[in-house]
């Protein structure tokens, strides 16, 4: 068997993979982090990719690839620009959500070829190519159905406006999230999420500032402002911490 | 602790929700105007076993599913300093129909950091790791925003605010597997291994993260500290019940008219709940609905008026859990519905435990044959008594969370599975697919 040829990773990642290990007590935690490190130069979790974490961390291959296939974030084929994550589960499903998945399936699929779990529609990596998988629970239930692209949430989601927001990515365009950053793609978010943000103070504020009060995530609080219902007051001063005996 | 007369609440009682109104409420600069930081600064004049006996007199109780109480978790932490001590943050919502932590980690960062500096130092830990949902990005964005924030001005770091006490914190993604919202099954994961339950005894507080001390708690349980320092236990037992008190975000989702956040005291059942949200979406009936996520136990329309704490979902039956608040009206079939959820404990079973691996495959296969029309009366005992041989049978609750559909779906909608069985006894000499769990 060859070692796989792991010269795509430069030395800015290399640096980066060194960073990671030095976050943690134990230099095995930096495994999660440099999988998604990997999956912002590749766009998936090649062989390379495996064997890079496998020397950046002194593990053996089998180590890092019992741990990228356990996890439903780490793709193991090439993947488009984005990845349109779409919620299948009861609740959201119930709503529209299976609904909305098998429509962008037939969708972006050839006539009479829906796309599978995971396919993607376009060369992976070009600009506009899109991945379609079904997800588990995304955590915005209040706001179903949902679906994610690139881990940014689209709110409220029906088949027309999915096939909308998926033909506006095919065209190259980047429609604004519901609640997160600015769309980018899915290999930068992957810098994210291995705890790197944008070095440009700009491109950072505009991420972290990104929308997030949905209506329905206020509900409850404006409902209370409107009706002016509050918690008990708390006392003017605060009470004194309890008297325990000294160990 | 001195005892008060329960005095009536609003019915919304924001306290952790109070700051999502506030324009830019993640920034740093809008916290310090609201209140923020203040109980850090108060809870670093006392010791640690005051703020633990003060959290354990709160009565608060872990808001993750399980309630246990925080204090009294927090109490198990050794009090030398023999090896380093752990505090890390459960972020890795996932259970079908919650979804607090999200909005809350989004909305206001800082209360969950400075819960983590207050919770640190109750229990001698100098790291805290945060372990977030991979998906949840945004999250993600805001809490590293916050740490560094909060670094920058002194609230973590070496000794934060002049106090001698030292904390990092380290936001850590996770990479997409349900269990990993498993305590020790986090653990392993932030370890950088396959994320899978580990057997307890040990409990993390002996043998946790890298084998130390280590407490692992929900993100709501901890953004409630820093309003407990400051309005104290008796502020916070004036909302909610004798055993589980203070107030509690309940997410609505599903068929009412406006699903959403409600912060509201412990104990408020779901009539109440359906005001606050506008009612049944369209006028369309109730059929069932679950307290507190998928692994909660159904409940139906005789319950509209169990309390929702811990004690009154579990002497009805069910269990709080994380009060995700599922609410599903009269279109909506229970087989179909218990499936979904069985597809998706398959599909999240972690493989470690034979009984959960196999017997969430086996459930799936079945229920997926009788809602596709080709069950037998059969089917409904072999499911139960899967059920009964993953129950309390796995290292995690995984399993069991997995039985509760069926189980509470078969005792409330029995008809509704023998139908199935009906329309397929009707159909004289149907061919039947050869298919995982079929019975001759």
């Amino acid at each position: 068997m060859t070692t796989p040829d792991v010269s795509v990773f430069g030395p800015d990642i290399v640096a980066k993979a060194g960073e990671l290990i030095g976050r943690y007590p134990e230099s095995r935690s930096a495994l999660l982090p440099m999988l998604h490190l990997v999956q912002s130069v590749e766009g998936h979790v090649s062989q390379a990719g495996v064997q890079f974490c496998a020397e950046q961390l002194s593990l053996s291959n089998a180590e890092v690839s019992a741990v990228v296939t356990f996890y439903t974030m780490y793709k193991r084929k090439p993947c488009g620009e984005h990845l349109v994550s779409v919620c299948t589960n009861t609740l959201c499903a119930v709503l529209g959500g299976d609904a909305i998945y098998r429509r962008l399936a037939e969708h972006l699929g050839e006539e009479g070829a829906p796309l599978k779990h995971e396919d993607t529609a376009g060369t992976p990596g070009e600009q506009g190519s899109i991945t379609l998988e079904h997800a588990e629970c995304l955590a915005a239930c209040d706001l179903g159905p949902v679906l994610q692209v690139n881990y940014e949430y689209y709110d409220n989601q029906t088949p027309e406006s999915a096939v909308e927001l998926v033909d506006a990515l095919r065209r190259g365009e980047k429609p604004a999230p519901t609640r997160g950053a600015p769309l980018t793609s899915l290999r930068d978010v992957e810098l994210e999420l291995a705890g790197f943000f944008p070095e440009d103070e700009a491109t950072y504020r505009a991420g972290v500032d990104g929308p997030s009060a949905a209506v329905e995530t206020l509900r409850g609080a404006q409902l209370a402002a409107d009706n002016g219902w509050t918690a008990p007051t708390m006392p003017e001063t605060p009470p004194a911490l309890p008297e325990v005996e000294k160990k | 602790m001195t005892t008060t007369e329960p005095q009536p609440t609003d019915p919304v009682t924001p306290v952790l929700t109070k700051r999502w109104l506030s324009p830019n409420s993640w920034r740093l600069a809008t916290y310090e105007q609201l209140e923020g930081y203040t109980a850090l600064r108060r809870a670093l004049t006392g010791t640690p076993e005051q703020l633990v006996a003060l959290v354990k007199d709160a009565g608060l109780r872990g808001r993750g599913g399980a309630g246990f109480p925080a204090g009294v978790k927090w109490s198990f932490m050794p009090p030398n300093e023999d090896k380093p001590h752990y505090l890390v943050i459960n972020a890795d919502e996932g259970e079908p129909g919650t979804c607090k932590d999200i909005p809350l980690m989004m909305a206001d960062p800082h209360s969950l950091i400075e819960g983590c500096v207050i919770a640190a130092y109750a229990m001698r830990a100098h790291r805290c790791f945060i372990y977030v949902r991979g998906e949840a990005l945004h999250c993600i964005r805001r809490l590293n925003a916050a740490v560094r924030e909060a670094r920058e001005a002194g609230y973590l770091g070496e000794n934060i605010l002049d106090s001698g006490f030292d904390l990092e914190i380290t936001v850590h993604a996770g990479a997409g597997a349900y269990i990993c919202g498993e305590e020790t099954a986090l653990l392993d994961s932030l370890e950088g291994r396959r994320g899978q339950p580990r057997l307890k005894p040990p409990f993390p507080a002996a043998a946790g993260l890298y084998a130390a001390p280590t407490t692992v708690n929900n993100v709501e349980t901890i953004a409630s500290v820093p309003f407990i320092v400051n309005g104290g236990s008796d502020w916070f037992r004036a909302m909610g019940s004798e055993r589980s008190p203070g107030p509690k975000i309940y997410s609505i989702s599903g068929h009412v008219e406006k699903p959403g956040q409600y912060e509201a005291p412990l104990g408020t059942t779901l009539r109440e709940l359906l005001e606050l949200a506008g009612g049944m979406k369209d006028g369309v009936p109730l059929k069932f609905w679950t307290p507190g996520g998928s692994s909660t136990p159904l409940f139906t329309a005789e319950h509209l008026d169990v309390p929702l704490d811990f004690e009154g979902a579990a002497e009805a039956g069910s269990m709080l859990g994380t009060t995700a608040v599922m609410v599903f009206n009269e279109t909506v079939s229970v087989p179909w519905a218990v499936m979904k959820w069985t597809q998706f404990y398959e599909h999240e079973s972690c493989g470690k435990c034979t009984p959960c691996r196999e017997g969430t495959y086996w459930l799936a296969g079945i229920l997926e044959r009788m809602v596709d029309g080709h069950g037998t009366e059969s089917d409904i005992d072999t499911l139960l008594d899967i059920c009964d041989n993953v129950l309390g049978r796995a290292f995690c609750a995984l399993g069991d969370g997995a039985v509760s559909p069926i189980v509470s779906g078969i005792q409330y909608f029995r008809d509704e599975f023998l139908a199935l069985c009906d329309r397929n006894a009707g159909r004289d000499g149907a061919a039947k697919p050869a298919l995982a769990g079929a019975h001759a």
